[in-house]
């Protein structure tokens, strides 16, 4: 796939203020959907240490999944989940939009279509979450 | 007017298969591994880690949000007025991501 660009320097670049996404909700809402991923990538590394622990022995293991039941720990993850919901929850908003479902002539409802995404997505959590009661031990 | 190709179409169709196959899946991890194991809800032995699909699935789960951080990270820096620096972010961006895959890799086959 390729895309075709104009020349850059014949282009108009009006000067945004590093505050533009402070402005008005739908910005702000964009960008807080953009900082979503640090939360993800900071969660995901936290887990890859806790794995690490296991090349440490059981004990570290077990030590480390402790330390993680402070209240600091507790609201980071909190946060994470938060983060990692929302951009779940608009991901298959947006799918909606790009990926519209027709029925015969109809098209069907964007809310049903996102809807049907999230059941979809609750089943895939909770198969991951059977795999992992039924592996841990 | 001059036209140059960009090969950028390709690095956002990627944004799809990431989200679909590790980003949403996150949300179920973060209850596993931040709320159920650490408040006792759930007890492990980490043996789970030692099945060789899991590892496949984890380097799956933790590598490619990594990208996913370093290109959203990279535009949201830009975005917010730090364009004049964009070599050294995008360094420190993928960069980053690079360094990660290849922890993550040496992580799950030392498990």
């Amino acid at each position: 796939m390729t895309g075709i660009r104009p020349d850059p320097s014949k282009l108009y670049n009006r000067k945004m203020p590093a505050t533009w996404w402070l402005q008005k909700k739908s910005y702000f809402l964009f960008m807080l959907r953009e900082l979503s991923s640090v939360f993800i990538a900071l969660f995901l590394l936290v887990y890859l240490y806790q794995i690490y622990q296991l090349t440490q022995g059981p004990e570290a293991y077990a030590a480390f999944t402790r330390r993680l039941s402070s209240p600091g720990w507790i609201f980071f993850n909190l946060i994470a989940f938060l983060f990692a919901v929302y951009h779940s929850v608009t991901w298959f908003q947006s799918t909606a939009v790009v990926l519209p479902v027709r029925l015969g002539e109809r098209l069907v409802p964007r809310q049903i279509v996102t809807a049907l995404h999230i059941g979809f997505w609750i089943v895939v959590s909770l198969g991951v979450l059977i795999l992992f009661l039924a592996l841990k031990d | 007017m001059t036209t140059e190709k960009t090969t950028e179409p390709l690095w956002w169709a990627l944004f799809s298969v990431v989200g679909v196959a590790a980003e949403n899946k996150v949300p179920i991890h973060i209850i596993l591994v931040g709320f159920a194991l650490p408040l006792g809800w759930i007890t492990d032995t980490g043996a789970l880690y030692r099945y060789g699909w899991v590892k496949v699935y984890l380097f799956v789960l933790i590598v490619l949000p990594l990208y996913h951080w370093a290109h959203r990270f990279y535009f949201a820096l830009n975005d917010m007025g730090l364009k004049p620096m964009n070599k050294t972010l995008a360094v420190l961006c993928y960069g980053g991501a690079i360094i990660g895959t290849a922890v993550t890799a040496w992580i799950l086959l030392k498990v």
